[in-house]
């Protein structure tokens, strides 16, 4: 008796400390699992707060823009009544800058230095003389917008100390630029431009106007669509379908089309809308289009997801007393379901918002001036404006580029922030 | 109502084998078994709930009121607003406890204004014992009452569409004790309005409120009698052991 008692207790003993040895080992591994996991936060957290860091240092410097100060003197000899929008403006910023910088004499000289201000300071003329006749033949200080040259130096993006031959800008014009600033002729405002016009070849005249209204125009038409024809799928292969073969077909299509990479949709877009139906091309009509095939696919599942989520015993209630299918659907699992769709929906339509590729195929990638009006004008995108952007040549759309990617951040962060509000508003218990 | 040759296949297995039982006007018919015998099965015949499980299939007679509620005619719409149900699990519509109410009697158009509606939902609450509890809070949601409270919600809910017979799942499986004394209060009084077909799993609580209790077995009944007789005499072995406890 006493020995099998004294066995008991060793081989308790025993495993006692073989559980003790796994123990450390256990804990080492979740230490090392941990430490790891935490630095691939850190890691990511990294790698995102580098990319905010060097576009935002890019980009902040277009939300200011150079302007001069001149003295504009609105000529009678210039300014013939009859024609006014086709008067030589161009004179009379000319012989602004020939009052300002009265040393400068040689005709090449001359040259260089008009080039200091943007052409587009004589349409700025030619609007305010079109809009109030009253100023011919007054003198006027106007701030005027500076060549991107001119402003590219003001922000310190040009390298005075490079050699003249590998410089953009000559010694004489910066030796004026230095003038004027002595004069306080040359300063920093906020660059208004930016955000009320549309696309420019001129640096200083391009805005995201047009971009952010044709985005806006095609994700409109992209909700119109793609909402009530995703939820009225997602309820009846939810609720209503039978399943059978047929309806798992469809559904493992629809899963299929969520994957199908966006330029296909684009080509889609081309051959059959703008080739077969003659839509207007480079309209948000069309993309709007382009977009809704494939978001949709992302909305109905995400809705699908929702309804599953809503609990029988939800449904059972109504049925329970007498709803009727549909009604059950409509007045008990949608209501429930919708915050969720609605998330769906706004998590599609800002990777819509993203899009680029299928843009190009049906001709959003255009150079348009004009901000659109309506869904059939045409427009571009905000990704396609980047994207434009980014293979110009001139210094001051680096620049450029970089803030209309801080426009569509901010654009697609509060979206997203308006999917998470919706949730929480929304949302109800059982 | 009257059930002849009832037999439920869940796609190829059978669920339910030849049940006939008869359910007498107001009165309580408790059905017992194991896990597993089919109880609730039936019940959710009783009401074509069962329609709801695609694979499910229901074959032979229930008739109510001299028809027969699987005839290819019968809507059931107006079945279910006949034949009322209380779930196992409380489950209010996350919706204000009079909306709870009153969703039932506004869908089938019991009610011609506001006036009839407070009325329908005044008497509901009141006939399931809650009015006194809620009366202050009607616009408040129905998922915030306690579990027991939100039962005899439910039950107020099936009610209110002023159903001939009303079954119920297990009630009170999800309730405290005090909560269950309720219940079963409420449901002896219902008793004198309404036909009352009850699954339980505790035989004290169908003792103390049926007249009548059913035996189920693996899909079979067994036995349908008298409560008391099938509590203190039963005729059959199987039921013997199972009140006994010697399994189960």
């Amino acid at each position: 008796m006493g020995n099998q008692k004294k066995n008991k207790i060793t081989t308790k003993a025993s495993a006692m400390e073989r559980a003790e040895r796994n123990l450390i080992r256990r804990r080492r591994k979740e230490d090392r699992f941990r430490r790891l996991s935490f630095s691939a936060v850190v890691l990511s957290l990294g790698f995102l707060v580098l990319l905010f860091a060097s576009i935002i240092s890019n980009g902040w410097s277009a939300f200011l823009r150079t302007d001069i100060l001149l003295d504009v003197h609105f000529d009678r000899e210039v300014l013939d009544v009859n024609s006014l929008v086709k008067a030589n403006y161009g004179k009379l910023v000319k012989q602004a800058m020939r009052d300002v910088l009265p040393d400068v004499t040689s005709r090449r000289d001359k040259r260089e230095m008009y080039r200091l201000v943007s052409s587009g300071a004589a349409y700025t003329l030619q609007k305010m003389v079109t809009a109030d006749p009253a100023l011919i033949g007054k003198t006027v200080s106007l701030w005027l917008p500076a060549d991107d040259l001119a402003d590219m130096l003001m922000k310190g993006r040009i390298d005075r100390d490079t050699p003249e031959s590998e410089r953009a800008m000559s010694d004489k014009q910066m030796q004026w630029i230095d003038q004027l600033i002595a004069q306080g002729r040359l300063e920093r405002h906020f660059n208004t431009t930016f955000f009320q016009a549309g696309d420019s070849r001129e640096p200083e005249l391009a805005g995201i106007r047009g971009a952010v209204m044709g985005s806006l125009f095609t994700l409109l038409v992209t909700l119109v669509l793609s909402f009530p024809v995703a939820v009225a799928s997602a309820i009846y292969l939810e609720e209503f379908a039978p399943k059978n073969r047929w309806t798992d077909l469809v559904e493992v299509n629809i899963n299929n089309l969520a994957a199908v990479p966006s330029i296909v949709f684009g080509l889609l877009g081309l051959a059959v809308f703008l080739n077969f139906f003659g839509m207007p091309r480079s309209s948000p009509l069309v993309g709007g289009l382009v977009l809704s095939l494939m978001t949709l696919p992302t909305i109905i599942i995400a809705s699908r997801a929702s309804l599953q989520a809503v609990p029988p015993s939800i449904r059972e209630a109504a049925l329970g007393v007498g709803a009727s299918k549909m009604q059950t659907v409509f007045h008990h699992v949608l209501p429930l379901a919708m915050p969720g769709m609605m998330t769906g929906t706004i998590i599609g339509l800002s990777r819509a918002l993203g899009e680029t590729a299928p843009l190009l195929m049906i001709g959003m990638v255009a150079f348009i001036v004009d901000v659109p009006a309506s869904i059939t004008d045409p427009a571009t995108g905000l990704p396609v404006q980047i994207f434009l952007w980014a293979d110009s040549p001139e210094r001051a759309f680096v620049e450029r580029t970089s803030a209309a990617i801080l426009v569509l951040l901010t654009v697609l962060i509060s979206m997203n922030g308006l999917a998470v509000y919706l949730r929480m508003k929304f949302e109800r218990r059982w | 109502m009257t059930c002849r040759d009832v037999n439920v296949w869940y796609g190829d297995k059978q669920a339910i084998m030849n049940v006939n039982i008869d359910i007498g006007k107001n009165q309580v018919l408790a059905m017992i078994g194991p896990s597993g015998c089919g109880k609730s099965t039936f019940l959710r015949c009783l009401n074509r709930m069962n329609d709801t499980i695609p694979v499910c299939r229901v074959t032979g007679n229930i008739i109510l009121d001299k028809l027969n509620i699987y005839d290819k005619k019968i809507d059931v719409v107006p079945l279910r607003a006949q034949v009322g149900m209380v779930f196992q699990k409380p489950n209010p519509f996350p919706k204000s406890i009079y909306d709870n109410i009153a969703y039932g009697p506004k869908i089938h158009g019991l009610v011609n204004n506001r006036t009839e509606l407070d009325e329908v939902v005044e008497y509901s609450l009141t006939k399931a014992g809650l009015w006194d509890e809620v009366k202050d809070r009607l616009d408040q949601p129905g998922t915030g009452l306690s579990g027991g409270q939100q039962q005899r919600l439910c039950i107020a809910r099936a009610i209110a569409v002023r159903p001939e017979i009303i079954l119920m799942d297990e009630p009170c499986s999800a309730l405290d004790p005090i909560a269950t004394a309720t219940v079963e209060d409420l449901i002896d009084e219902l008793r004198e309005q309404y036909t009352i077909v009850i699954v339980t799993h505790n035989m004290q609580q169908a003792a103390r409120v049926s007249q009548r209790t059913a035996y189920f077995h693996l899909g079979r009944l067994i036995e349908v009698g008298v409560t008391d007789q099938l509590f203190t005499n039963p005729g059959h072995r199987l039921t013997e052991d199972y009140i006994t406890g010697r399994f189960g």
